[in-house]
Parts: C-alpha cells; sequence; structure tokens
C-alpha cells in the first residue's frame, strides 16, 4: 500500500496504469488534461501506448478500433469534448465493447466555462448518443474514488462488455488529496470475440452495431435491456450518511456530496435530524433503496450542479410518497454548506414538517 | 471455345397445378439436362481460375457490375497470396462497403462514417506486427473522415487505406461527394457540380502524397483487365510494405458505379476512361525508396 498526495486527474491516470489500461487516448481540454500529460509521460515506460489523437472523435474511435481488438483502453475528455464522442459511444454501446470513458465536468452548455458542473447527468444516465443503450456510470466524490473507481470501471466493462464512464467534475478531477494505491489488482479476462486475426481454430470476428434487418435489430435490442436489467440487479452502489433516524433526505452525487456532509453535520448541531444517500453508481440508480427511505423520511432535498436533473430520478423512485425538493447551482458556482442548511430549514418550515 | 454452360437456355415459365390442394405454383421448364457436376470440374478442364479462398461464399449486395466486388476480391487474392489471413484485420466504412465483413472471412471491425483510419489506428497500435487495413468511400474518407485520414497518415499509421474513389455517395443512392467531377450530375446536383458552389473535386492521393507519413501512394482503376492487374499488383504492395513500418499506404481505385451513374456496367467504364481519369490520373504517386525496397527483400 503506498499513500500519497496527487491531483484527482492524476490519481486516476495512475490508476489507469495500476489497472492494467493497455491504451489511452485523448485529447486536451481543461479541467483534464493532467490525465493526458500524466499517462504521456507514464505509458510508454510502461509499454502501453498512449496517443494523443487529432479529435475527440478520433480518439473514441481509437477507443472503438483497441477495445474491439480486446485490449482494456479508455479516454477522458470534459464536457464539450464528451459531445463529441457520443456518436463513438453510442457505436461502442451498440457493439458492446468494454471500455472506460472519463468525463471530468464542466458548466454548460457550449463552451460554458472550466468550473465545475453537474449538468451532463442527462446526457451521462440516459443514454446521450442516438439509440437505446445504457452506460454504467460511476460518480466518484474525492480523489480516492477517482483512483479506485478506474479499477472498477474497467472490470465492470469487462463483466458486461459495456462502456463504463466515471462521472467526475472540475473540482474533484482539479483538487488535491491523500490517495492510497495497492488495495486493487487488474482482473483481466479471456476475451474470445475480439479482432486479434481469425485462426483456423475459430470463425471470424467482428465488430458491429449494425443490423440491417428490423427483426434482428430487435433482437439484439433485447439483449442489450437483459444485460441493463442485469446491471441493475447486481451493481447498484450507494453511500449512506446518518439514514438511520433521519426525517429528511438529502440526495446528492460527486463533489455536491461532499458539500452536502458538511451541511448535514450544521444541521444536525442545530437539532435537525437530516440523512444523506449519495449515489456512487448513476446508472444503475439506487432507486430502491430511495424507495424505502420514503417510507419513513418526510421529504427529500436533491442538490446538484445543474438546474434539477438528478431529481427526476429522485422523484421517480420515491414516487409521490415525500415531496421532493430541489436546489442547484450553476454556472461553475458552488453552494456552500450554510446555503443547503437555509434550503433545508425553508422546506421544513414550508412544509410544516416540524 | 465457349462451353455448353454459357450457352442460353431456352427457359419456358409455366403454372403447376397440384392435384391434391389445388394450389399453383411457377415452375421453369428447360429442355436441356442440367449436369450433376459442373463441367469445369471434369479432368479435361484445367482450373485457371477461382475466387479466393478467404472470400466468404455468399453472394453479395452490390449492384451488378459494380467495382466493389472487385475491389473486395482483389484485397482477399493479395491476402491469401501472402498467406496472411491470420494476422490481417480489416476495417469497414459507412458506404456500399458497410458489409464487407460478410464478405471477407477475417476479422473485422466495422467503423462510424469517416472514422474508420482512426479505429485502425486503435488496432494497430496495439498489435503492431499484424496487417491492418481500411476500406473506404470518397463521402467517408474524403468528407466526413477528411480530418482522421490526414492525421493518420501524417503520424505514419502503418496501415493500407483501400480508397474506392467513384465520385458519389453510392448507399444513399447517388448524391454529389468531394470527388463529384465538374458538371457531374447527382441527385444533389441535379443541374450538375458546380465550381462556385462546390469547388472542384478532391484530389486525396495528391494531397496526402505530400505528407511525410505518406510511404506509398498509388491510384489505379479497375475498368479494364489491364487496369486490374495493375490494382492487384498495388493491393499486394501496400500489405507488404506494412512490414517496414514506415508509414501508410495508401491505393485510391476509381471505381464505377453504374447504378448511381444510370449507366450500364460498360458505359461506365467507358466512363471512366473517358472521364474520370482526365480530373483523377491513374499512376504511382509516391513510391518507396531503393534502399526501402532492399530492406523489404531482406525481410523476406
Amino acid at each position: 500500500m503506498e499513500t500519497k498526495l496527487m491531483k484527482g486527474n492524476e490519481a486516476l491516470a495512475e490508476a489507469a496504469i495500476q489497472a492494467g489500461c493497455d491504451a489511452y487516448f485523448g485529447y486536451p481540454i481543461t479541467p483534464q488534461s493532467e490525465v493526458l500529460e500524466y499517462l504521456a509521460l507514464e505509458m510508454p515506460k510502461h509499454g502501453r501506448i498512449v496517443l494523443q489523437a487529432e479529435s475527440e472523435v478520433a480518439s473514441i474511435n481509437m477507443v472503438y478500433g483497441a477495445a474491439g481488438a480486446g485490449f482494456r483502453s479508455m479516454t477522458s475528455s470534459s464536457s464539450p469534448g464528451i459531445s463529441l464522442m457520443q456518436e463513438g459511444i453510442s457505436y461502442i454501446a451498440g457493439a458492446e465493447l468494454p471500455c472506460l470513458i472519463v468525463n471530468v465536468n464542466r458548466a454548460g452548455p457550449g463552451l460554458g466555462t472550466i468550473q465545475p458542473g453537474q449538468g451532463d447527468y442527462f446526457q451521462s444516465t440516459k443514454g446521450g448518443g442516438h439509440g437505446d443503450y445504457r452506460l454504467i456510470v460511476l460518480a466518484p466524490s474525492s480523489v480516492q474514488e477517482m483512483a479506485d473507481f478506474v479499477f472498477l470501471g474497467f472490470d465492470l466493462a469487462d463483466k458486461y462488455r459495456n462502456p463504463v464512464l466515471i462521472l467526475s467534475d472540475g473540482a474533484i478531477g482539479q483538487m488535491m488529496e491523500k490517495v492510497t494505491f495497492g488495495k486493487f489488482k487488474p482482473k483481466k479476462i479471456d476475451k474470445p470475440w475480439a479482432t486479434t486475426g481469425k485462426t483456423k481454430d475459430r470463425e471470424r470476428n467482428y465488430i458491429t452495431s449494425l443490423h440491417i434487418q428490423p427483426e434482428k435489430l430487435e433482437i439484439h435490442n433485447r439483449k442489450l435491456v437483459a444485460k441493463y436489467e442485469e446491471i441493475k440487479k447486481n451493481e447498484v452502489r450507494f453511500e449512506e450518511i446518518h439514514t438511520e433516524d433521519a426525517e429528511y433526505i438529502i440526495v446528492a452525487y460527486g463533489l455536491c456530496a461532499r458539500i452536502c456532509h458538511k451541511a448535514i453535520n450544521i444541521a444536525r448541531e442545530k437539532g435537525i435530524k437530516v440523512g444523506m444517500l449519495r449515489p456512487i453508481t448513476l446508472f444503475p440508480y439506487p432507486s430502491e433503496r430511495l424507495h424505502e427511505l420514503a417510507e419513513t423520511a418526510k421529504s427529500m432535498l436533491t442538490v446538484e450542479l445543474n438546474a434539477g436533473q438528478m431529481v427526476e430520478d429522485v422523484r421517480l423512485a420515491v414516487n409521490g410518497k415525500v415531496p421532493v425538493e430541489f436546489y442547484g447551482r450553476m454556472g461553475g458556482m458552488l453552494p456552500n454548506p450554510e446555503e443547503i442548511v437555509e434550503k433545508l430549514e425553508n422546506l421544513i418550515h414550508n412544509n410544516h414538517a416540524i | 471455345m465457349q462451353s455448353e454452360e454459357h450457352l442460353l437456355v431456352d427457359e419456358q415459365l409455366i403454372t403447376v397445378k397440384d392435384p391434391d390442394t389445388g394450389k399453383e405454383t411457377d415452375t421453369v421448364l428447360t429442355d436441356i439436362e442440367v449436369p450433376a457436376k459442373p463441367r469445369c470440374l471434369d479432368d479435361e478442364y484445367e482450373m485457371v481460375y477461382h475466387k479466393p479462398k478467404t472470400m466468404v461464399d455468399v453472394s453479395m449486395h452490390y449492384c451488378p457490375g459494380c467495382a466493389h466486388s472487385q475491389f473486395h476480391k482483389l484485397i482477399m487474392e493479395a491476402v491469401d497470396e501472402l498467406g496472411i489471413q491470420e494476422q490481417t484485420i480489416g476495417v469497414a466504412p459507412v458506404g456500399c462497403a458497410v458489409f464487407a465483413y460478410d464478405y471477407m472471412n477475417i476479422d473485422m471491425s466495422e467503423a462510424a462514417h469517416g472514422r474508420a483510419t482512426a479505429t485502425a489506428t486503435g488496432i494497430k497500435r496495439l498489435m503492431p506486427d499484424k496487417y491492418v487495413f481500411t476500406y473506404q468511400g470518397d463521402g467517408d474518407l474524403a468528407a466526413i473522415g477528411t480530418a482522421e485520414t490526414i492525421h493518420t497518415i501524417n503520424r505514419g499509421e502503418n496501415i493500407a487505406i483501400f480508397f474506392m474513389n467513384n465520385a458519389v455517395y453510392g448507399m444513399t443512392s447517388g448524391q454529389m461527394a468531394p470527388t463529384s467531377l465538374v458538371g457531374m450530375k447527382t441527385t444533389t446536383s441535379p443541374t450538375g457540380r458546380n465550381v462556385a458552389d462546390y469547388g472542384f473535386p478532391i484530389k486525396v492521393s495528391e494531397l496526402i502524397a505530400q505528407l511525410p507519413g505518406a510511404f506509398y501512394v498509388t491510384r489505379q482503376a479497375m475498368h479494364n483487365p489491364t487496369a486490374v492487374r495493375k490494382a492487384k499488383k498495388a493491393i499486394l504492395n501496400a500489405f507488404k510494405y506494412q512490414k517496414l513500418h514506415k508509414g501508410t499506404c495508401f491505393v485510391e481505385v476509381i471505381g464505377n458505379c453504374p447504378s448511381n451513374w444510370k449507366l450500364t456496367p460498360v458505359e461506365a467504364n467507358k466512363f471512366i476512361d473517358e472521364s474520370m481519369v482526365k480530373t483523377f490520373p491513374l499512376g504511382d504517386i509516391k513510391l518507396p525508396s531503393t534502399e526501402d525496397l532492399k530492406l523489404l527483400e531482406q525481410e523476406k
């Protein structure tokens, strides 16, 4: 075990090497360029492939090629770059290739700003590109998780033959924290479907998302849906803080969850029984657990760095059992804990809940 | 000598009624008995040609007379002759050749429109000793994929790019391509491509030959037997040169598209001779140096 002080982006990059990433393809964009910079120096030392592509469009298609050949492949970018990758991600999901994509989310829309945001929640969790597909989405809220989720992400990608997205943000990517390595080992598996050259003992392999006959495409669609159901069954991950006796539940992920944790401590000192559910997987979503929590909670507050995206999933999970309110900051601005406590107090007052 | 199989058979379509069910079916009546075994397998015949072994034995979706099927076949012949089926990975484009993997009995990856060379880069970088090629049309390679094409070649990726230039978007049924000739009528240039609006056809081979990463650049055609033989040689070279790891091999083939040119296959081939090659002159544009060719000899 080795503990280091590292930036989130660097920790993620180091984890990629330790998780046996064979190839990284990327394009510079703030606030995630450190990933490419770190790997440009370190990957060749391990005999791995690193390549700065001519665009995000090219990067994701290089990932497609390398992943199709059976190698652990990844790319990273930030919001505008991830938008450019959507076509390729759709093809990867359609062709069922395992790979890791990292979005260090910045605020938008358009060029927006380089400050942190969570405005890509819809894009990340509802498909993002064209067609019916889902990514497995992991939301780290610390530098340690930036590293840990790389191992988890590659393993889940291989297990389900599905692209995995780490949805981070500009703050988690840029901040420095302690990070410990050595907890996980890469679990590489055989990929007999890969395009490594047709040997005599097998039929040719081909990677494609094309199924021109509607009857066959629907069979493929159903297979994908069945896989997503399997993922929903097995891979939901979340963290709970003070939910045992909570009358109010805050739901927040990533950077927001850290700010909310502090807000909960302040509110508890004031005697408000508040807890938090922090989704770690945004797809699959911890809907079932939220539904259970709605049995005992009086109301819920979703806090996000956007105009209200995840709150829709919370409302779907709770299904009208308790009121679900939303508080968000945008444009790269962050709420402070006191602001959240105030919002919580207003909510309690307005709902006559005390 | 013309064999009997090639004689036209007198056919007669008749309707046969099933006495039990009363159902009527159409049947062809011929007065020639079809031999159980093809005559070409008789000892007195010598086998002078067969399909490449690495072609999958299915009928193709290509239109009659289309150059794609010929181009596929030449590539697979090259794979056969070099004995590299196990080491070859192909990348198919979006366009008419989107189903290339249905016909080529090698590992293949389908790529998004224009991204074939990026996909091939991903494959080749991870497996530098394999033979990797892309097969792309003019819309794919010279319009939507221009950035990928230029940067892949500029990096000198050790892949072969097989570029089918038929001056038209075939799969989407005949729209104007970046390589459409000046004045050429297509569904999106109904009065003919005009330079004021769309500029001149892009000469990709000449353009990319300027890049130091391009190792071998040639433009061939397949509209007559001599051209086919030359194209085949160029394809073989593009595979062989990959062993040198010296850069990208680019083989442009001027192909016909009878359906979208609204010409018969014979007329289409004539059009290549009379019009296409005036804009796209055939021949080698960039060749390996003598030293490089010596290296290749040593490799053997």
